[in-house]
């Protein structure tokens, strides 16, 4: 074993902890709760753990396999994202041939420009030639109506689902110095470090929250988002081990990476209160859909990448 | 039926309902009915040729056993791979719409494939629709049928979204979400017209549609 696999290992074997503590305190609520009534939030609780299980299995197997797993992981989210994305944006029948390039072209070429290296290639795809060529087909096939407000849906729809997404395994492609193959470990680190922010900020808001920060759109307070911050910077720090940041800089890192991850969140709320749904789709049991698992993900995956790449490349 | 095409038929029809979730992610919501094994004839919204395998792919598949399309013969006897597809993959009941090709009356062998114990799925427009409506008049089969067997639930069976996700004319699918809402059932009352029928079990139907804000 060598030592990048055995640092997975123990990652992974850490979060699977986690989560067996997380399923064993439910499943103990759940047994001390009289069996006659029922009882909605544990058993909510119980459903999310549970998505989380599949979820961290999945990451947990792909990071074994190697890079092309990795890859191929979030090329399906990407494909899962976009497509719940797409269901709720408008189009009409001329958008018929760029939305097939979107899903065919599009998506699949991003991720093999990222799986060859092509980094060159990967940052201008979308934002350049997806950009010019996509509204070119939906006039070539008659327009229509709303034509600026569908095809800037979705060119949108494809940056945060596929281009923003997919640089997370971009990761692996970071020439660092001395770290080599360890890249792989920083997506273990940005996941981790996001989503425990995510998670801590979502209960310390719910415990001692007042002051909302956006109350139209989210019930997210000022009081939970400090306390998800000092977390993430605590866990980056925690796990600055994988890192080749350092203590310190694992910490620092944490901070930016997690806010414009909460940021993202809250664009994504304001576009769901705006069309007026709750979830984004129904994919992941107790959570919603992929874009709503993923949201501070696909945000904070490109700071990440060019943070790193500016001060460790 | 040899063995080998029966288990060439199987291996199609899960093929196909794979695919077919796997481009849709096709989700079934219980509105008006539960997924248990009742005979009932599903009426559906019919606008794309994916609207009978996403029925069939998000039937539990006990459920799905039972269930036979009522389907067009001049649609699919036309070709050999279709001739496969619609009466053995999907067991379906084929009726002619053009009444000179006619050996039987087509409600009659609608009737005798419920007497069997066969659930239906049955698109009352007699066609796929092309128009702007979200529904084509509705033609009499679906009146004749209730009057002749009452106590079998009429189900309304809304296909969400699949126009989107193939619009006639276009050959490749693009992936979007798709629900099929089933609604509460409707039934013929006692000397009730076919037109009143018709535009109840219609409306029913068109009820069913979610709102979209669609270009």
């Amino acid at each position: 074993m060598t030592e990048t696999s055995g640092d997975i290992a123990l990652i992974s074997l850490g979060v699977l902890g986690l989560l067996f503590l997380a399923s064993l305190g439910g499943e103990v609520l759940r047994a001390r709760l009289s069996t006659d009534e029922n009882h909605p939030t544990v058993e909510t609780y119980l459903t999310r753990v549970n998505s989380w299980w599949f979820m961290a299995g999945a990451a947990a197997i792909a990071l074994f396999v190697g890079p092309w797993a990795i890859t191929l992981l979030f090329a399906f989210c990407s494909f899962a994202a976009l497509r719940e994305f797409l269901t709720l944006t408008r189009r009409g029948r001329a958008d018929h041939w760029a939305l097939v390039v979107a899903f065919y072209v599009m998506l699949p070429g991003q991720y093999l420009l990222v799986a060859f290296d092509r980094t060159g290639l990967a940052t201008t795809l979308i934002p350049v030639y997806a950009f010019l060529f996509m509204p070119i087909l939906s006039a070539l096939r008659g327009a229509g109506k709303n034509f600026m407000e569908r095809i800037s849906e979705t060119q949108w729809a494809l940056m945060i689902t596929v281009y923003c997404a997919s640089h997370v395994p971009m990761l692996m492609g970071l020439e660092i110095e001395c770290y080599g193959e360890r890249a792989l470990l920083l997506i273990a680190w940005l996941v981790i470090v996001v989503q425990l922010g995510d998670l801590a900020e979502y209960f310390a808001g719910r415990r001692i929250g007042k002051r909302q920060i956006a109350p139209s759109i989210s019930p997210k307070t000022l009081e939970g988002i400090a306390c998800g911050l000092a977390f993430a910077m605590f866990i980056g720090w925690f796990l600055a081990w994988i890192t080749p940041f350092g203590a310190l800089g694992a910490a620092l890192m944490a901070a930016p990476v997690f806010l414009v991850g909460v940021g993202g969140n809250l664009v994504l709320a304001a576009i769901k209160t705006d069309r007026g749904f709750r979830n984004w789709g129904h994919l992941i049991p107790g959570q919603g859909g992929f874009v709503d698992q993923l949201d501070s993900v696909f945000f904070a995956a490109p700071l990440f990448y060019h943070l790193t790449r500016f001060f460790w490349t | 039926m040899g063995l080998l095409r029966r288990f060439a038929a199987g291996v199609t029809g899960s093929t196909l309902s794979v695919f077919a979730r796997f481009i849709t992610a096709a989700r079934a919501e219980w509105r008006g009915i539960e997924p248990v094994r009742r005979q009932r004839i599903y009426y559906a919204n019919h606008t794309s040729n994916a609207d009978m395998p996403i029925i069939m792919a998000v039937l539990p598949a006990a459920l799905r056993r039972d269930t036979r399309p009522v389907a067009a013969a001049d649609y699919w006897l036309k070709t050999k791979a279709r001739a496969f597809v619609g009466p053995e993959v999907y067991n379906a009941v084929l009726i002619d719409r053009r009444s000179e090709h006619q050996t039987e009356d087509p409600i009659e062998k609608i009737v005798e494939a419920l007497d069997e114990g066969a659930s239906l799925i049955i698109f009352p427009e007699g066609g796929r629709n092309r128009s702007e409506d979200p529904l084509m008049p509705f033609k009499a089969g679906l009146y004749n049928i209730a009057n002749k067997r009452p106590d079998v639930d009429l189900v309304p069976t809304w296909i969400d979204n699949i126009a989107s996700v193939m619009p006639s004319g276009e050959v490749i699918p693009v992936p979007l979400a798709c629900t099929v809402i089933f609604g509460n059932p409707v039934h013929v009352r006692e000397d009730e017209e076919k037109d009143g029928f018709l535009k109840r079990a219609s409306d029913a139907l068109v009820a069913l549609m979610p709102e979209r804000g669609d270009a």
